[in-house]
Order: structure tokens, then sequence, then C-alpha cells
């Protein structure tokens, strides 16, 4: 089933948690909110829910206004942050919930209900678990049971709240992956709110970038990381080194030249932000011809797949580059190395919000 | 039996020396005189019991005692939950002066508490004025005793079940509705499941409370043998007659009563931390 939010706005007091905002999602997609706390991710999908009445604008769910729709009737599954299990049911009689409080008319009998936890606790690989109690499990397994309590209503929509945000790392990775594939398998139009861009980027089919109750971006994993709309999301995706600086608008693609020279005030020049990510800054120990920042080596972390390296520059920007570790062990820098700095590739925000004008 | 000693180091020191008080304090203030009662009831023949306990002015005492207890309870069990939901779930101008007057009956002399009472039931009083154009007798009748026994037994329902309900996380109810359960289904299935036993607990201390309460209720009774005579009343006429035997055997049975509230209250309270751990 399709969602289409249409400017919607929510405000809690005198906090606008959400300014308009309008955003589909298509049948079937798995779709991600993302931004940090205060964005107003998770109203967007309780409004979504009917958790949350949107003061202005509507939710339609298949092209049919749902906005006054009571939560009971919009046949969505809601799974919470934390979990909201049933402590004093079993894990059987909390997925069971959905299915023993129907009208009576619809309601499955004893058996086929039977039959339908036991498919589900299948599903999210609790079979053996029906008995014990929610106080009884782990982080993980009670996220599974959750999961599962929600798909037994058999929902049009499935809405995550953080589902893996009070999980420990490693859970975290596992479970992602997992409701990948569990979503391809049942392909229920699913939307989860996360503030882990890292989630986000690697489960789904598109990534909702929102900041300050507005959705920044909306589009593919690969094309937000690649081509951010706006500083904010640049910023958000992961790490990056930000130079300020005033830019000629009238030739948006600078040079590495005009990072080196934070006075130099080009005529018609504007200010803006030169974002650049960290493995797309070059690191040499001696001058190779090409425009470069002089720095020294602040800090090396060398333990992982990449090694960072923090370099002082000599304007006093504290800048973060990502190396291989062949070209680490080539280099043969340590701590107080003098090295130049070549940016590859980099991004131009104008702090004024005006886009670009190439 | 493991003693503390043998563990690890306690925070406080002294363990022979505060052992040996609390058991010391417990025998002055409780065990002696309990055992005494036992011990004064069993100067009594079977024969004598039996007829203290059969005489229908102490089986009316012992009914309108327990009755009255159990209606003033049952009726704080609801009233108090419905008090403890609003203190716990809303957010109005006053609630802690509420969240206050809670208390009061705790507070409060008791026989402060039956003399407001009894002004204000009496026929002439305020409330008890217009309840009489309407036919009911509320002081001097036993709809007198179950005022007086729910004002002194309010607190005990609200004062458990308030901290439970403020342990539920909202997401329980959003759940539930989510799941499709309309607000009466929420109720039942999740959220009283939740607190019962602490609504539970509440309502035998009430009872017990209820039961034992003397200084209220005397003033709002009337204190008519066989009608609106209660237990502890019966026991202090009885004492006053010099009737000391006469007076434990009646007291007897208050006194194992008490125990079986407290054994309840004991299991309830197992119950609860079985059937709802974290």
């Amino acid at each position: 089933m399709s969602i289409e939010v249409a400017n919607v706005t929510k405000r809690f007091g005198d906090f606008a948690a959400l300014k308009e905002v309008s955003l589909r999602v298509n049948a079937g997609e798995l779709v991600a909110l993302l931004g940090p706390s205060g964005s107003g991710k998770t109203t967007l999908l309780r409004v979504i829910a009917g958790l949350e009445a949107p003061d202005a604008g509507s939710v339609l769910f298949e092209g049919e206004d749902a906005t006054t729709r009571h939560v009971r009737q919009r046949r969505v599954g809601f799974v919470f942050q934390h979990y909201a299990l049933f402590r004093h049911m079993t894990v059987f009689e909390n997925v069971a919930f959905g299915l023993r409080v129907r009208p009576r008319r619809v309601r499955p009998t004893r058996a086929e209900i039977r039959s339908r936890v036991s498919e589900l606790l299948r599903l999210v690989q609790l079979e053996g678990f029906a008995r014990r109690y929610p106080s009884q499990l782990s982080g993980g397994q009670r996220q599974r049971v959750a999961l599962a309590r929600a798909l037994a209503v058999e929902p049009k929509v499935l809405l995550l709240d953080e589902p893996f945000g009070a999980l420990d790392a490693k859970v975290r990775q596992e479970l992602r992956r997992w409701l990948r594939r569990l979503h391809e398998e049942i392909h229920v139009t699913s939307v989860f709110v996360t503030h882990d861009q890292d989630e986000a980027l690697e489960v789904a089919d598109r990534v909702v970038v929102m900041n300050a109750g507005c959705i920044e971006q909306v589009g593919t994993p690969e094309d937000v990381f690649q081509n951010p709309a706006s500083a904010f999301v640049m910023n958000f995706l992961g790490t990056v080194n930000v130079f300020h600086r005033r830019v000629d608008s009238l030739t948006p693609e600078i040079d590495a030249v005009e990072i080196q020279c934070p006075d130099e005030l080009p005529a018609g020049s504007r200010p803006a932000r030169i974002f650049v990510r960290p493995h797309n800054l070059e690191i040499n120990t001696h001058a190779t011809g090409k425009p470069s920042l002089r720095g020294r080596v602040q800090f090396i972390n060398a333990a992982g797949p990449q090694v960072k390296v923090e370099v002082l520059t000599e304007f006093g920007e504290v800048l973060q580059v990502e190396t291989s570790q062949e070209r680490y062990q080539a280099l043969n820098i340590t701590k107080g190395s003098e090295v130049y700095v070549t940016p590859k590739e980099m991004r131009v925000f104008f702090d004024d919000g005006r886009p670009n004008s190439a | 039996m493991r003693f503390a000693r043998s563990g690890r180091r306690s925070v406080i020191p002294g363990f022979r020396l505060t052992m040996g008080f609390s058991v010391l304090y417990m025998s002055l203030l409780v065990l002696i005189p309990l055992s005494t009662l036992g011990l004064w009831a069993g100067r009594l023949s079977w024969q004598e019991l039996w007829t203290t306990f059969s005489a229908s002015r102490t089986l009316a005492a012992y009914r309108l005692s327990l009755g009255g207890a159990l209606i003033a309870a049952g009726v704080n069990a609801v009233f108090g939950l419905l008090i403890a939901w609003v203190l716990v779930r809303y957010r109005f101008p006053g609630r802690r002066i509420l969240d206050t007057l809670v208390d009061l009956p705790f507070a409060l002399p008791t026989a402060v508490a039956g003399i407001s009472l009894t002004a204000i039931y009496a026929p002439t009083g305020i409330l008890g004025g217009l309840l009489d154009k309407a036919g009911i007798q509320a002081a001097y009748s036993p709809l007198g005793i179950i005022i007086a026994m729910a004002f002194v037994s309010l607190p005990f329902v609200i004062r458990t079940t308030q901290p439970v309900l403020q342990d539920i996380d909202r997401e329980v109810e959003e759940a539930a509705a989510t799941l499709g359960a309309n607000r009466l289904q929420a109720f039942v299935r999740v959220i009283l499941p939740a607190i019962l036993p602490a609504v539970l607990t509440g309502f035998a201390m009430a009872f017990a409370r209820a039961v034992g309460e003397y200084g209220s209720v005397v003033f709002i009774s009337g204190n008519m043998p066989g009608r609106t005579e209660i237990v502890p009343l019966l026991i202090m006429t009885r004492l006053e007659e010099y009737n000391y035997p006469g007076a434990t055997a009646v007291a007897l049975v208050l006194l194992v009563l008490s125990f079986m509230m407290l054994l309840a209250i004991n299991l309830l309270q197992a119950w609860a931390r079985r059937s709802a751990p974290v």
C-alpha cells in the first residue's frame, strides 16, 4: 500500500515538529527517515501511524484520505524503540494479541491463531520461545517479538521507530541485515526511523533526510551520499571536512587553490562552505606541485581497514584524512610529520542558501 | 539459612547488636502482647468460647465490621484506582495539593475525622440533610460506618497503585491501539493485569484498616448493640464490663483475621513480582 503525506504540519506548543512536510512512499518500498534528534522524523512516523494528529495537511493510504482514521482502523504495524511488549504476557500471547482483540465475527479460531503465531515466530527465528516472558529475552529477541506482534495483524504498512536504537552495535548490524532480508521476503510497505546514517544507507531502498521539521532530501542511499542536496545532508551523512571560504559565485567548480587562501576575497565572491570527505583528501610527505594545504600530523588511528589521520593545517584547521593501510605504510608518517594534503573532490554550498549558479 | 555475617562485610557494622535489638523490640511490642491475647482466651473453655462467638450480638458485630470493611475497601479499590489514574496521567493545576490531600486520612486523628463526618452526615448536617430528604439515613446507620471506614482506608489503594501506574509505559497502550484493541480491551487486557496485584494489595490493606478502625467509626455509628455496633467497640464494651476473657475471645478472631490478611498481602506481592518482572 502506498503512503502519501501532504503538507503536514505538527506543533507541540511553540515547537514546530513538522513544517509542511510532503512525502510519498511507494507500495512495497522500504524507506528510512534519517535525521538528528528533534528533526521531526519520529513525529512524522507517528502521524502516519495515527498516533499523532497533524495540525494541518493530510495522510493518504493508497490515495484514500486517512487523516481522521483512528489508529485502530489504519492497519499499521508499529514497532517501538523500547519494544513496548506486554510484560505480563508470554511471547505467544504478545504475538497473538492483535488477533485475540478482533471482533468476534472476524476473529480467527484458536487453532488458526496458534498456527499463525508459530508461523510468525518461525519468521522472526524465535521458535521455542513461545512460553517465555519478555523479561527472559535479550534486547534483540524482544525487538523481534515486537516485530512478529506487529506483523500478526497483517498490516498494510509497517512502521518502525528506531527499531535497533536500544541494542548494542553487533546485534544492530545483524538485525538490520535481517530486516532487509525479511522485507525482501514479505514486501510490506515499510518506513523506519533512524538517526544512524549507516543503518539508513545500508537497509533502505530510499532515504529521507530530515532536519528541523523539514525534509532536506529524498533519494536512494547512493544518491543522497554522492549528491547531497544541501550542506546539512553532506554534513550529516558521514564525517566531512568543512572549509569556510569565500567562493566566486560565477565559477563554483572550485579548485584546491581556493581552499588554500582563506583571506583572499575575489570580486563577486560569496561566503560558502566547502566540503571534502576524509577519503577525498590525498596525503603526501612532499609538495607534489598540485595545490595543497601544508600541515602537521596530530593523531593517527591505524586500527581498522582505513587509517585515520588528523592533520593540523597552517591555517589552524583540523582535517580528518582517511587513507589505505598500504599507502600509510608507504608514507611512513608519524605524529608530528610535515605533510601536504590535496583535495581530490569537493562540494560547495553557499551560506546564503542560494544554489550554485552553475 | 545464611546469616548476614557470612557474606560480604555490611556497610553498617554490628550485626549481633542490631539483630538482638530487633528481636527484643519486636518481642516487646508485638509478639508478647499478642501471645498474651492467646493465653487469656485460652482460659476459656471451648463451651464458653463458642457461646461468646455465637451470641447474636457478637455475630452481628462481626457481620457489620467485616461486611462494612469489605464494601468500604471495594469502593476504595475502584475510586482509589480512578484517583491514582488521574494523579499519574493528567497534569492540572492543584495536582500536588490533591496528591497531598490523599494522605490526610492518615495524618488526621481519627477522632477529628469522626466528629467532622458525623457533623456532615447527621440529619442536621449538610449532606445528611439532603440524604434524609431522600429517605436515606447516613449517620447512626451501617451506611455511616461504611463512610467512616472508606474515609480512613482511602489512601491505601491510591498509594499502592500510583507507582505501578507510573511505571506503565504509554507506548504499551499505543501498541495495543495499533494492534486494533479498543480502549476497553486495552484497559482490561494490558493495563489491568499490570496493576491488579497492586490494587489487590491496596484493597487488602484498606480492608484490614477498616476492620480495625475504632476512633472515627464510634462517633458516626450510634453504637446500637446488634445494629450499629462494630467489633472493636464490642471488645471495649466487654472490657468495661470487666469481662476480660470475653473481650479477648472476640479480639482473638480479629487477630487471626489480621494474620490472614497479612498472609494474603504477602502472597499477592509475591505473585506480582513473579507475573510482572521487569
